[in-house]
């Protein structure tokens, strides 16, 4: 029998391969994000889901047009930039006109991303950048559409809108928000915001299950929630504290920037101690902004300034590397040597 | 005496903003309309030709070590000549530049021209220079302002092309500012080094 009739294929090691690939990751988390959509689109009616759609296919189609027209090869299988269509149809309001939903995809892939080379290569997360580039636009920013209603897919002239909970707090009217919206529907995300940050519920399902598959780490999403718990609770304004902190931690973009944005691999810290930093730098940013800015929410800009952070920290918190032994305690064994 | 070879570095292959990196405060900070642009754009090429004059005049009477105070002094006199004319005659225009005509003065631009360029040259030959560098720098500040003007407020030196509700006001903004001259150099660095003359 001739060697060459068997089916055997020739190659050198390695020869089992992890299936962790980009596409195979951002996969998990558009799985991970799923709940918190479902969410939106059981809160908001059916335009959700279309801007969610809408917002993938534009990001996917700038990401593949940018690649073509650049002659590189082309990234759009890696999902990443669906991901980020996701996200940013996540952080805008349900009635945003589609037309301002596709320049912030357009922003995002490319001034963001792809001008500074692409997937891994940009310093800030491109869909919290596009959400402050969004901005310019503020009235269609802030139009807030009530829990529960079905905000027809097109012209949003008519829906009934109302303040978000974050504007609550930040005209310290605590008591009328407890009226208004009880800990259950906080929790549950039976509230007013934006599209993918209502419901506490889903987003932490979804961070879980990141955890679980670890695609993330717990490190900064931990570091992140627990600083704006501390200081929320240490700080609180009104006579009672837990209350005070339980709103500040379920309302607004704190889930979703805390698992899903704050954890972005390329624009966060490599190092654990690295990303516990940026995690506390994050929280502390976000308490700020809530407590003394102009501005009810803060989780967009607190990422944001941290992203920036990310290089000096790398640069500083360099995690010990393999068999090398600290200058301090080399001479220390060599006193001890003698 | 090439005034081609002057005019092509002073828009193109020099070109202070986009090549040789000065006068960038100024740039990203007035661009918000087409008409500042020219009113920034006309008031430099004026105090850069005069300035460059006056230099290569006084060249050799210049002691070296006080040269750069020099300059200033100069500068700085045709500057507040520039100022108190705007004043005089275009109140709205100094009003919307503001601070930034009498900022002429620390101008990278003017500076760096008289120091590389009307210290070393005749009269003429720095004349053109002041203009051809001084056109550069305002053919820089019209596209500038001409794309945040119409992406940031929808209108194009102040006629109307698209309602301004529509209009990104982050490019009015300092990071509108940013991004297009970011862009413009990042545009100009390709087409130099794809005609091969990039230099470094």
């Amino acid at each position: 029998m001739d060697y060459r009739d068997l089916n055997l294929t020739g190659s050198s090691s390695p020869h089992i391969r992890s299936k962790d690939g980009t596409a195979h990751l951002m996969g998990e988390v558009m799985l991970a994000l799923l709940p918190a959509l479902a969410f939106g689109v059981f809160n908001f009616g059916l335009k959700a889901l279309v801007n969610a759609a809408v917002s993938v296919v534009a990001c996917c189609a700038f990401e593949w047009l940018y690649r073509k027209a650049m002659k590189k090869n082309n990234t759009v299988g890696d999902l990443s930039a669906a991901v980020t269509g996701m996200l940013i149809a996540f952080v805008c309001p349900v009635t945003i006109p589609y037309w301002i939903l596709v320049i912030g995809d357009f922003f995002a892939i490319v001034v963001v991303k792809q001008l500074f080379g692409g997937i891994g290569k940009n310093f800030l997360n491109p869909a919290l950048a596009a959400r402050a580039f969004m901005l310019s636009w503020a009235g269609a920013m802030t139009t807030w559409a009530v829990p529960r209603t079905s905000v027809p897919l097109w012209g949003a002239a008519d829906v009934a809108t109302g303040a978000t909970p974050m504007y609550m707090l930040h005209e310290n009217n605590l008591a009328g928000l407890m009226e208004q919206y009880s800990l259950k529907d906080m929790f549950i995300g039976l509230i007013g915001g934006s599209m993918g940050e209502v419901s506490a519920l889903c987003l932490i399902l979804g961070g879980l299950f990141l955890l679980y598959r670890k695609v993330i780490t717990w490190c900064i999403p931990v570091s992140y929630i627990g600083t704006v718990a501390v200081l929320t609770f240490l700080f609180p304004r009104g006579n009672d504290p837990v209350t005070w902190m339980l709103y500040n931690l379920l309302g607004g973009g704190l889930m979703l920037g805390a698992f899903f944005m704050a954890t972005d691999y390329v624009t966060s810290p490599v190092s654990k101690r690295g990303q516990a930093i940026f995690g506390v730098g994050c929280g502390l940013i976000t308490v700020f902004i809530r407590y003394f800015g102009s501005y009810s929410e803060g989780v967009c800009y607190a990422i944001l300034l941290m992203n920036l952070t990310v290089w000096l920290i790398d640069r500083n918190i360099k995690p010990a590397r393999f068999g090398v032994v600290k200058a301090g305690k080399s001479k220390e064994k060599e006193a001890a040597a003698k | 005496m090439n005034f081609g070879k002057q005019l092509k570095e002073g828009l193109l292959t020099q070109n202070p903003v986009l090549v040789q990196l000065l006068g960038m405060c100024s740039t990203l900070a007035i661009t918000t309309s087409i008409t500042n642009g020219i009113g920034m754009g006309v008031a430099v090429i004026v105090i850069l030709t005069l300035s460059n004059i006056f230099i290569s005049l006084l060249r050799k009477i210049i002691p070296n070590q006080v040269r750069i105070a020099a300059y200033i002094v100069v500068i700085a006199g045709f500057v507040t000549m520039v100022d108190l004319l705007l004043q005089a005659y275009f109140q709205d225009l100094a009003a919307s530049l503001g601070v930034f005509i009498p900022l002429i003065v620390v101008n990278c631009i003017i500076l760096g021209r008289a120091e590389s360029f009307a210290s070393k040259n005749g009269v003429l030959a720095s004349a053109v220079d002041g203009i051809c560098q001084g056109l550069g720098y305002t053919a820089v500040l019209l596209i500038v302002s001409a794309v945040r003007e119409l992406l940031g407020s929808g209108k194009l030196a102040g006629i109307t092309i698209f309602p301004a509700e529509y209009g990104a006001s982050m490019m009015i903004l300092p990071v509108g500012g940013f991004l297009v001259l970011g862009a413009l150099i990042a545009l100009m660095q390709w087409a130099l080094n794809k005609t091969g003359k990039g230099g470094k």
